[in-house]
């Protein structure tokens, strides 16, 4: 789950760069970066989550 | 979309001439700024534990001397700061700048403008500051060789390519140059390049080494294993206004341009970010815990210094103390979130300090520069770091991992970094007691 969470954050990067070139109203620039840090933020919470120990596990 | 990748000169940028007197000062300040990498070096060792105390600050010294060879070897050149040319992706009609392309071993420094100088000894200072980082993360169980092998893989090759996007002419400098954004994106102390950075990388560095041991054991809530020396911390602190005061005001002169007359407010901007920060984590652990935390409030006024990185030279007097306050209000509290909800274990803290605060700093830069499209660049700025450069860094260093462990074995956490790495202690006249706190 790591590694899909890892993969998920380059693709939202992907998108606010496609906002750059798609749009030319600022307004919905921002709007379409906002999802694309979006889409970075929930990469970064899987990656997170896959990092976690489960509980009751062997911890060191 | 991509029409080609090629190699090609930066495009030009109108810098105005720097005056003597102007080189002068900004030189002064650069020499000063170290003070604020040893206060975060007094912070890291502090906040570990009194059998590792020698070992990190060792570390630190240690990682700072592997940090400038591997910069001036390799790092420079891929940065960019003395050449001219860069390797650039052609897409949509614009050009991409992504990696700079200068003179290996510092060739041509001589003959470098004063403003290239300068520049390039402030990148010095930033990937010395930011090697530090995953070192205190990594606190009480990162082997030294570990935290020189992550040296020299941040100070080679991932510090040189951030700090071309930013500094160099990179694609994320040209932001407002090709689509209209502001200024581009502005990073005049380094809040993405070193603190944003170092928190991603202490991050990745906490996820592959992982916890302490006994830190959350089997059962119950995690267990708390505080710093050893608050002195230290909190006169790292003091240590480290010194140096932030000095590092910005260069920062803006270096990065933005910045007139003499504007230095002071960038200096007092500084001040307020970090006494705002402290003042509000002070109030939120006195409300949380009853009494104020010694070492979340010096967390808080590093977080306030972290967030003037970004925004001092840009912001008012009242935009840096609201700065701080929010600043100082999360600091506490992600804290507590990483530790006892998501399970990381951060002796240091400075996954929140530098690399939340750094991204809150970005944000407000891009808020309280009021320029049209600047909180665009920004954000697409910071979607750069996390996207594209947290991957990566995890990428290299779970593959460092495997050559060089990254985790002292059980029996050397067990006695300590420093008996375990160095065959003696910080303190050989104490007396070190088994731990009783693992279960």
């Amino acid at each position: 789950m790591k590694y899909a969470g890892l993969l998920v954050m380059p693709a939202g990067f992907l998108l606010t760069l496609t906002a750059l070139v798609l749009f030319t109203d600022s307004t919905e620039r921002l709007a379409f970066v906002v999802c694309g840090l979006a889409v970075v933020a929930m990469g970064l919470v899987v990656a997170v989550r896959g990092h976690m120990p489960a509980r009751g596990a062997t911890r060191p | 979309m991509i029409s080609s990748v090629s190699t090609a000169s930066l495009p030009m940028i109108p810098v105005p001439a720097m005056s003597d007197a102007v080189f002068a000062l900004t030189l002064v300040l650069l020499l000063l700024a170290p003070l604020a990498i040893a206060g975060v070096a007094l912070i890291n060792t502090g906040l570990g534990r009194s059998r590792s105390a020698a070992q990190a600050l060792l570390g630190n010294v240690t990682l700072i001397a592997v940090a400038a060879i591997a910069f001036a070897v390799v790092g420079a050149s891929f940065a960019g700061t003395l050449g001219t040319a860069q390797a650039s992706i052609h897409a949509a009609g614009k050009t991409w700048g992504v990696l700079g392309l200068g003179p290996f071993l510092l060739h041509g420094l001589d003959a470098a403008t004063p403003q290239a100088q300068l520049a390039l000894l402030f990148e010095f200072l930033g990937i010395a500051m930011a090697a530090m980082i995953p070192w205190g993360s990594g606190a009480d169980r990162l082997r030294l060789p570990g935290g020189c092998a992550v040296t020299a893989v941040l100070a080679a090759i991932v510090f040189p390519l951030v700090a071309h996007w930013i500094w160099g002419g990179g694609f994320l400098a040209q932001l407002g140059a090709n689509f209209g954004l502001g200024a581009g994106f502005l990073d005049a102390g380094g809040a993405a390049t070193v603190h944003l950075l170092g928190g991603i990388s202490a991050l990745a560095v906490v996820w592959i080494a992982g916890p302490r041991r006994g830190k959350f054991p089997r059962e119950g809530l995690s267990t708390a294993l505080p710093g050893h020396n608050a002195v230290y911390v909190l006169f790292g602190c003091l240590l480290a206004l010194v140096g932030w005061l000095a590092w910005n005001a260069a920062g803006a002169v270096i990065w933005l341009h910045a007139p003499l007359a504007a230095l002071p407010g960038t200096a007092i901007n500084t001040l307020l970010s970090a006494a705002a920060a402290l003042v509000t984590s002070f109030s939120v652990t006195r409300i949380r815990f009853g009494k104020p935390d010694a070492s979340l409030c010096a967390n808080g006024w590093l977080a306030g210094l972290v967030t003037s990185t970004a925004c001092a030279a840009l912001a008012t007097p009242l935009e840096s103390i609201f700065a701080g306050v929010v600043a100082g209000i999360l600091t506490p509290l992600l804290v507590e979130l990483l530790e006892i909800a998501l399970s990381i274990d951060d002796p240091s803290g400075a996954i929140i300090v530098h690399g939340a605060s750094g991204l809150w700093g970005l944000v407000a830069a891009g808020i309280f520069s009021w320029q049209a499209g600047q909180l665009t660049a920004q954000l697409v700025g910071i979607a750069a770091l996390l996207g594209v450069i947290l991957p990566l860094v995890y990428l290299l260093f779970a593959l460092l991992n495997r050559v060089v462990a990254f985790r002292v074995d059980p029996d050397g956490e067990r006695i300590g970094m420093d008996l375990h790495e160095l065959g003696g202690g910080a303190y050989p006249e104490f007396v070190i007691h088994r731990d009783e706190s693992y279960r």
